[in-house]
């Protein structure tokens, strides 16, 4: 019986660092500023996971495995994050001038096997203790989401070296820099999968301020047949992009052996 | 089973000696109220899609709940789970929410999908018939996980008596609201 708490108390720190798209409660990032004109230019960023989007209310998201990807293409993992009881917040400092990419990208791994002639369920970042298989269990199922979720800041001007997609796992290729993005002008987007145009493929954009708005106000856009979406968002606004491939899949566990994606990406959409 | 036995021996009894006695009961049965609402809940195009919660009461004049009339949630959730979320009905929360003990005998039940729905209220349960004449409205109250919420409220005047019917539109997670006393 003890055993099993305890397990179940490292399942729930394993959850508080990234589980999207099974549950109603999201992990959104959510940055200062999109553009930030100073000299010495930082942005601050908060994560957290909630049901109610931009509220801190339920779990921080941790930042640990936060990558910063600057102007010229260079990857780095930050440091300095601070791990609140409701958020995470870091302080990133901008030397370059030009668009930087904020993300985040896990596998989460749901799993069951059989040990000691009990099934056993698990659930966990991929790598994570709460995600690994003991020795000696058998029937091993096990099913992954990939999952990125990030952000776009730029620092006095717009570039397009941190903008280029991996080709792995699902992607928005930005061709309207994310943080150039006005009120009522055309917004253009393309999404792969693993490098693979997605056509016809939905996404949602949610704004922020639902709590004092009632309504979500949620938008709901689709690729062409190239995979490339042309659309316009009608207010200024934090709005949370989100995408899923399958895009039917259902809630709770995958199938054994499916594999499921998940892209999110915190945009703002200033007045023109 | 015995006290109605004795009391149907009673009514018998008072029907042989008075007619008069059993009248007045009859007439005021015809002159209480029943109360029908339909509502809709809009198809939505949405990443994800729970059902609503809905609240159904009438507010007076003051904003005061006059009568709790329906909260729909998952009532069949284990060690109601479902209770949780009912906050969520931030009006209705606030206005009798807070105060009440869920489920609510006769106001509790579970959610419903998209669509058009009726619920109907009689005389016993609308309350209507304690209500002094005057300006009345009939609120409906969605909330959606991982969605919005919306009030839509239609007001009406009761008199007290008689029939009469009313409606509103809510814009995105309410549809169509309409009420009905006969």
């Amino acid at each position: 019986m003890q055993l099993r708490t305890m397990k179940a108390a490292a399942l729930g720190l394993a959850l508080a660092t990234l589980t999207l798209s099974a549950q109603a409660h999201r992990g959104w990032l959510l940055p200062s500023n999109s553009m930030v004109e100073a000299k010495e230019a930082w942005v601050t960023l908060d994560g957290a996971i909630s049901e109610g989007l931009f509220e801190f209310h339920h779990v921080p998201l941790r930042l640990d495995g936060l990558t910063i990807t600057d102007p010229d293409g260079v990857t780095t993992q930050a440091t300095g994050a601070v791990l609140g009881k409701y958020r995470s917040t870091i302080d990133v400092r901008l030397p370059k001038d030009g668009t930087y990419r904020l993300a985040i990208v896990n596998n989460n791994v749901f799993g069951s096997y059989k040990l000691d002639g009990e099934t056993r369920r698990f659930r966990g970042v991929e790598g994570s203790p709460g995600a690994q298989v003991p020795a000696g269990a058998t029937d091993v199922e096990t099913s992954t989401t990939h999952a990125r979720l990030e952000t776009f800041v730029s620092a006095n001007s717009t570039s397009e070296g941190a903008l280029k997609p991996s080709g792995v796992g699902l992607e928005l290729v930005p061709v309207t820099n994310p943080t150039d993005l006005r009120a009522g002008e055309p917004i253009r987007f393309k999404f792969q999968l693993d490098g693979k145009p997605l056509a016809n493929f939905p996404f949602s954009m949610v704004p922020g301020g639902v709590k004092y708005r009632g309504t979500l106000g949620e938008l709901r856009f689709t690729t062409d047949a190239k995979g490339e979406a042309s659309f316009t968002v009608p207010s200024a606004n934090m709005y949370w992009l989100s995408a899923k491939y399958p895009f039917e899949a259902g809630k709770g566990r995958p199938e054994p052996g499916a594999r499921r994606y998940s892209y999110a990406a915190t945009l703002e959409v200033l007045p023109q | 089973m015995n006290m109605s036995k004795t009391l149907s021996l009673t009514l018998q009894n008072s029907l042989r000696n008075s007619l008069i006695l059993t009248l007045p009961l009859a007439s005021s049965w015809a002159m209480a109220a029943d109360l029908s609402v339909k509502f809709d809940l809009p198809q939505l195009n949405v990443a994800e899609y729970h059902k609503p919660y809905v609240a159904i009461w009438i507010e007076r004049a003051d904003q005061s709940v006059a009568s709790n009339l329906a909260v729909l949630y998952d009532v069949k959730k284990k060690d109601n789970a479902g209770e949780k979320w009912v906050k969520d009905l931030r009006t209705w929360w606030r206005k009798a929410g807070r105060e009440a003990t869920l489920p609510i005998d006769g106001v509790s039940g579970a959610t419903r999908a998209a669509g058009s729905h009726t619920l109907n209220f009689n005389a016993a349960r609308n309350g209507l018939d304690k209500l002094p004449a005057g300006e009345y409205k009939l609120v409906v109250e969605a909330a959606r996980e991982a969605g919005g919420r919306e009030l839509v409220k239609v007001p009406f005047n009761w008199a007290g008596k008689g029939k009469l019917a009313a409606n509103a539109a809510g814009k995105e997670e309410l549809g169509a609201v309409s009420l009905q006393i006969q």
